[in-house]
């Protein structure tokens, strides 16, 4: 592989970490609120609206059942009006972010849903008010879970993040599909894919470990 | 007793100036209380027509199935779940009439402990006995000091640092109860506290919440399905079966009365003893309360009237602090005699029970 390439991938991976960790912490900010209205809205919940569950239920499964490359083609005039652009690495995290937060919703659901209703119970007894019970013994209850469940997404992410460079992103799918695939050069592809298993890797080592140290204060 | 129960009722400072004069005041009252869940064919319910009342400073059991929703019932004290109908009161407050914010105060003035404990596994012991002090907004400091004198009265002053998941389950129901009585509740609701436990922790829990109950006169509202959590520590006792209150009263008195559900469930019916019916004997059960139990009442009869007794069952228990007693057992003598000494227990306000000739 020559200099040239490699600065290329150099680039690539830098706008791969670019596009992914932004639109992880925008996917955070949005998934765990939207997680814990799915919880709570819920029958049975700490603030019962069953409607608005059924709503925002209902929302999170058409997020999740549109494939990413039609959500990213339907969703180009939100990319244009938030980012003034739809091409480049920039506009590629508006999709990201929009596939992602129903598929954390989900994760943050089922990693609330697995505490014991008996400590919410506990908690409501002692006057606690529902933010002291969803802030202070819902979330770190379940916070093993959702450390995995974040790593999770950031991995789902990165998978995107290579699908979205395609369509002009920029990253590591960007320079596999044209240098690797199109030009038929397989050291380029085989670097692509050598970065992005070290990534996927690294966030997994990382979820895991924070996750364990959570776990291993309380058990 | 009622001696006894009075003085305990006037000693206590701060927690007693609330109690109204008469001396006999209800901390938790309930009224018609009802509950149905669901609604027209699938609906079940849970509580009919319940009506309670806990004074100051007792240990009120409440003994039932598992499904007699005795778990509903207490729940209903501090809005858990809210009645279908009814009233409920909590020292003199119409707890149903409560805004949230209100509500959130009164819950703060009743601990709760549970048969799981409920404890938060992410917090350490300390963290856990603290946390109900944060929701009331105390200054850190004093919480401090708070965690760290109810560690001491509930013996685990060393775990302070561990996790929940580091300790036996005794241990987790002391820092339950440490975690219930750190706001300082005057009333403590026991979700089947003991249930979990093994017969030797679930005496040393229920020795603790005797004791608790006694120093800071905290009233104890507990619901149970083990006849050994009465016995040892209630004063009054309701009985539940299907939703309705069969039998309420003073542990003590519904035991030792014959007929009652609890002192079936104390005494249960034995086989008929046929080798042991004696010819001309006459059957006599008595039940020996309090001052009754500490005198020597079958060698009395025998030397004042010249009969013979013997005895079939016999036991003698304390229920709470009262000693109670039952003796099952057969007079033999001259008719008159025999007549002469089922007067005497009379006239000495004992009441013979003559199941059989």
């Amino acid at each position: 592989m020559s200099s040239e390439l490699l600065r290329a991938l150099w680039v690539a991976t830098g706008e791969t970490l670019y596009m992914t960790s932004v639109a992880a912490v925008l996917v955070l900010l949005a998934g765990l609120p939207l997680g814990v209205l799915l919880v709570v809205t819920d029958r049975g919940g700490l603030w019962e609206r069953p409607a608005v569950n059924r709503v925002l239920g209902t929302l999170v499964n058409v997020g999740r059942s549109v494939p990413f490359i039609i959500l990213m083609v339907a969703i180009v005039p939100l990319t244009r009006l938030l980012v003034g652009t739809t091409i480049g690495t920039t506009a590629a995290i508006v999709p990201l972010v929009v596939a992602a937060i129903p598929f954390m919703g989900r994760v943050v659901e089922q990693g609330l849903r697995e505490v014991d209703s008996g400590l919410v119970e506990a908690a409501v007894a002692m006057g606690a008010t529902r933010r002291r019970v969803i802030l202070g013994v819902l979330i770190p209850e379940a916070l093993p879970s959702l450390v995995r469940g974040t790593a999770l997404m950031v991995i789902s992410l990165l998978g995107y993040s290579a699908m979205a460079g395609a369509v002009g992103g920029g990253g590591l799918g960007d320079l596999a599909v044209k240098y690797g695939y199109m030009r038929f050069r397989t050291d380029v592809m085989l670097g692509c894919l050598v970065v992005l298993l070290v990534l996927v890797q690294l966030v997994q080592w990382l979820g895991d470990g924070l996750a364990s140290r959570f776990e291993r204060a309380s058990s | 007793m009622e001696l006894h129960r009075d003085s305990r009722m006037y000693g206590r400072g701060e927690q007693a100036v609330t109690c109204c004069s008469a001396g006999r005041c209800a901390v938790i009252e309930l009224r018609g209380v009802s509950k149905v869940y669901g609604r027209g064919e699938q609906s079940v319910t849970a509580l009919r027509n319940v009506s309670l009342r806990v004074e100051y400073g007792e240990v009120f059991g409440m003994l039932g199935q598992s499904g007699a929703g005795k778990s509903t019932l207490i729940r209903c004290v501090n809005l858990l779940e809210r009645p279908s109908c009814g009233e409920v009161r909590v020292d003199g407050k119409d707890m149903l009439a409560l805004t949230p914010a209100e509500l959130r105060e009164a819950r703060q003035g009743i601990g709760m402990i549970f048969q799981h404990f409920n404890l938060f596994a992410s917090r350490t012991v300390a963290g856990n006995v603290a946390w109900p002090l944060e929701v009331a907004g105390w200054p850190r400091e004093r919480i401090r000091e708070r965690v760290e004198e109810l560690l001491a009265l509930v013996g685990l002053s060393d775990k302070a640092r561990a996790y929940p998941a580091q300790l036996s389950g005794g241990q987790k129901q002391r820092v339950g109860i440490a975690r219930a009585l750190a706001p300082r509740p005057r009333i403590l609701l026991s979700d089947e506290a003991t249930s979990a436990l093994d017969p030797e922790t679930t005496r040393s829990v229920l020795g603790l919440l005797r004791d608790i109950n006694q120093k800071l006169g905290l009233t104890i509202l507990l619901i149970t399905h083990q006849m050994e959590v009465v016995k040892s520590i209630c004063d009054s006792v309701a009985v539940l079966e299907q939703g309705r209150v069969v039998e309420q009263g003073k542990a003590v008195d519904l035991i030792a009365r014959s007929g009652t559900r609890l002192h079936e469930l104390c005494y249960p019916p034995s086989a008929p003893a046929d080798g042991s019916a004696l010819p001309g004997g006459r059957r006599v059960e008595l039940s020996l309360v309090g001052e009754h139990s500490t005198r020597p009442i079958l060698t009395t009869l025998a030397r004042r009237f010249g009969v013979d007794a013997w005895l079939l069952e016999g036991s003698m228990e304390r229920v709470g602090e009262t000693r109670v007693g039952r003796l099952l057992f057969e007079l033999t003598g001259p008719p008159e005699a025999v007549d002469g000494a089922l007067g005497f227990l009379r006239e000495q306000g004992l009441t013979p029970e003559v199941p059989r000739v």
